[in-house]
């Protein structure tokens, strides 16, 4: 096994999902085997490779620090759930 | 002669000489989505009221001479490109009621040259599919053979397009999703470089292989399509600063001189023999026209499928966080405590298949394992890139399958994620090394389905792509060919 249920469960939780039983033990499984694949990575002989995270890459995109128009406060809190005049409102943290 | 069947070339050649109307045009494509829509199921909105009226704009344009390049166009835009006063649902609950609060740059430039929106296309949950079965909002349907899959991620903007029920489409492609359901509903569908068009206001899933790209009936209009979204914006701080010409330019000129490579790793195992056939009809095709063919080999194929399946998921549990009842979206009310607010409304707001991958992409970010998974397959993309640059140092293009299959029926594939995983296998790689890939129409199968050729090229050089597709387009008469839909 690559990935045991009780990682697939911290894993749920750092990625703030919660999974039913039965969807754990399928997940379980589905995650396994596709991590069984993957592992044909290491068949390749990668040290000293330069990872590419993009394949063309700008570097550094300045731009002139000029003000610009953007998104009024009534339009940015249009699509949030809860809010109040000028702020989003989320479920009491304290 | 109905308008809905006419090329965007061909619609503005009639709208110029004032044989046709915008409105026509227009009226003739919503006609066409009522008679079809129930079997298709190609959108996810639609806003006709909003179209006719754009569509008036138009015309009374055109009368000033004010037209733009696509003045009147009907198209569909796929439903995870932001459209002002629309919804944009990413064809997920999570986004149900999301309305877009600006324009995607593609989009605004497309409503700037004319182009009318008729809707929003279906699509895999967040782009994350090949069959787009995993939409929430009802699934396409193939314009060709009721039952079958269109493909995915982009299935509604394929269907939308091979199912007449407009022009042209913008899709997104992140592993194939433009490709790939171009191929299986018989469009032509272009993966541009990495960098070449905006993504702004594009909605991200894997931000280092994301290109929006578009959907069209034939190879000119998929070069007018991008002479139109094509360039650098400043608001997508990756896009590139480089001269995008006239992609209609290389429609001129012919294949004289070009050498093609036949990668000889997209011709092994598991690829279907009649897909194989029609694209080896597609090579004679272009050398018959004097294209030298050279055999070449891109060895390390068979690895992009376990990279692309830990870069993708990584860059999309990183990407989706984002998603977790604040700001947007969809939020379980129920919920008492901040934790139980993010957990269940991420539970009840995403569907599978995307649940699936924001796991993967997690562990394989997770502490403890970023080596041994995310590094190393972004070292061995370093390889796959390799494998691109040695390859077009022998040829100006390569040429293959966009998938192993034609269109299969729907509902064939559902239980098992890493065997669709599988069936990206010719079309992942692009987006890994960033380089364009276009899927033009090859031919048909004996039941009926459409096969589409890939042509893969160096990064910028989609016009080598536009001319190799242009010529085979040529001689398999297949430029918008519209199926009956019974």
């Amino acid at each position: 096994m690559k990935i045991s249920r009780k990682e697939v469960e911290h894993v749920a939780h750092l990625a703030r999902l919660n999974l039913s039983e039965d969807d754990l033990a399928t997940m379980t499984d589905q995650l396994d085997e596709i991590l069984n694949y993957v592992a044909k990575l290491e068949e390749l002989d990668t040290s000293g490779i330069e990872p590419t995270t993009h394949a063309f890459s700008v570097i550094n995109a300045y731009r002139e620090d000029i003000p610009k128009a953007s998104l009024s406060q009534e339009e940015s809190l249009r699509n949030c759930a809860a809010r109040n005049n000028e702020a989003f409102i989320v479920p009491r943290i304290l | 002669m109905q308008p809905y069947t006419l090329s965007i070339a061909e619609s503005l050649k009639h709208l110029d000489q004032k044989e046709l109307t915008s409105k026509d045009l227009v009226s003739s494509c919503l006609q066409r989505i009522q008679q079809t829509e129930a079997k298709l199921h190609s959108f996810i909105s639609i806003d006709e009221e909003k179209a006719m009226r754009r569509a008036e704009e138009e015309d009374h344009k055109r009368q000033l001479g004010q037209n733009g390049s696509l003045s009147g166009i009907p198209v569909s835009i796929k439903d995870l490109l932001c459209t002002k006063g629309r919804t944009t649902t990413c064809g997920s609950r999570m986004l149900e009621n999301f309305i877009s609060p600006y324009d995607a740059t593609v989009v605004e430039k497309l409503e700037n040259e004319g182009a009318v929106i008729l809707g929003k296309a279906a699509m895999d949950e967040f782009a994350m599919g090949s069959t787009s079965a995993t939409c929430a909002f009802g699934i396409p349907d193939n314009p060709w053979k009721e039952g079958y899959i269109t493909g995915g991620s982009s299935g509604g903007s394929a269907s939308s397009v091979a199912g007449g029920q407009c022009l042209a489409s913008l899709g997104s492609d992140t592993g194939g999703s433009v490709r790939q359901p171009a191929s299986l509903c018989g469009v032509v569908g272009l993966k541009p470089t990495y960098g070449r068009v905006s993504r702004y206001g594009l909605v991200a899933f894997a931000s280092s292989l994301d290109q929006v790209g578009p959907l069209t009936r034939d190879v000119r209009d998929c070069a007018l399509m991008m002479n139109c979204i094509a360039g650098y914006d400043e608001k997508d701080s990756t896009s590139v600063k480089i001269d995008t010409g006239d992609f209609c330019q290389s429609l001129k000129t012919g294949v004289n001189g070009l050498k093609i490579g036949v990668p000889r790793e997209y011709f092994g195992e598991g690829l279907d023999e009649e897909v194989e056939k029609i694209v080896r009809a597609g090579i004679a095709t272009l050398e018959e026209a004097g294209a030298e063919v050279v055999d070449v080999s891109m060895p390390h194929t068979e690895y992009c499928v376990a990279a692309y399946y830990l870069i993708a998921p990584a860059e999309a549990s990183s990407n989706l966080a984002r998603y977790d009842g604040v700001v947007y979206g969809y939020r379980d009310e129920a919920a008492e405590s901040l934790m139980d607010m993010y957990k269940q409304t991420r539970s009840q707001g995403f569907g599978d298949e995307v649940k699936r991958r924001i796991l993967i992409g997690t562990y394989a970010l997770s502490s403890g394992y970023y080596d041994a998974y995310y590094k190393k397959a972004s070292q061995v993309r370093t390889i796959i890139l390799n494998d691109y640059k040695n390859v077009f140092k022998q040829c100006d293009a390569v040429i293959s399958p966009v998938a192993p299959t034609a269109a299969w029926k729907r509902g064939e594939s559902a239980d098992d994620p890493l065997a669709l995983y599988l069936s990206d296998i010719f079309s992942l790689s692009a987006n890994l090394a960033g380089v364009p890939g276009l899927s033009v129409p090859g031919g048909f199968t004996a039941e009926g389905l459409p096969v589409g050729i890939q042509l893969q090229g160096p990064h910028f050089r989609e016009d080598i792509l536009l001319q190799l597709a242009y010529n085979i387009e040529k001689s398999t008469n297949l430029a918008n060919v519209l199926p009956e839909i019974k």
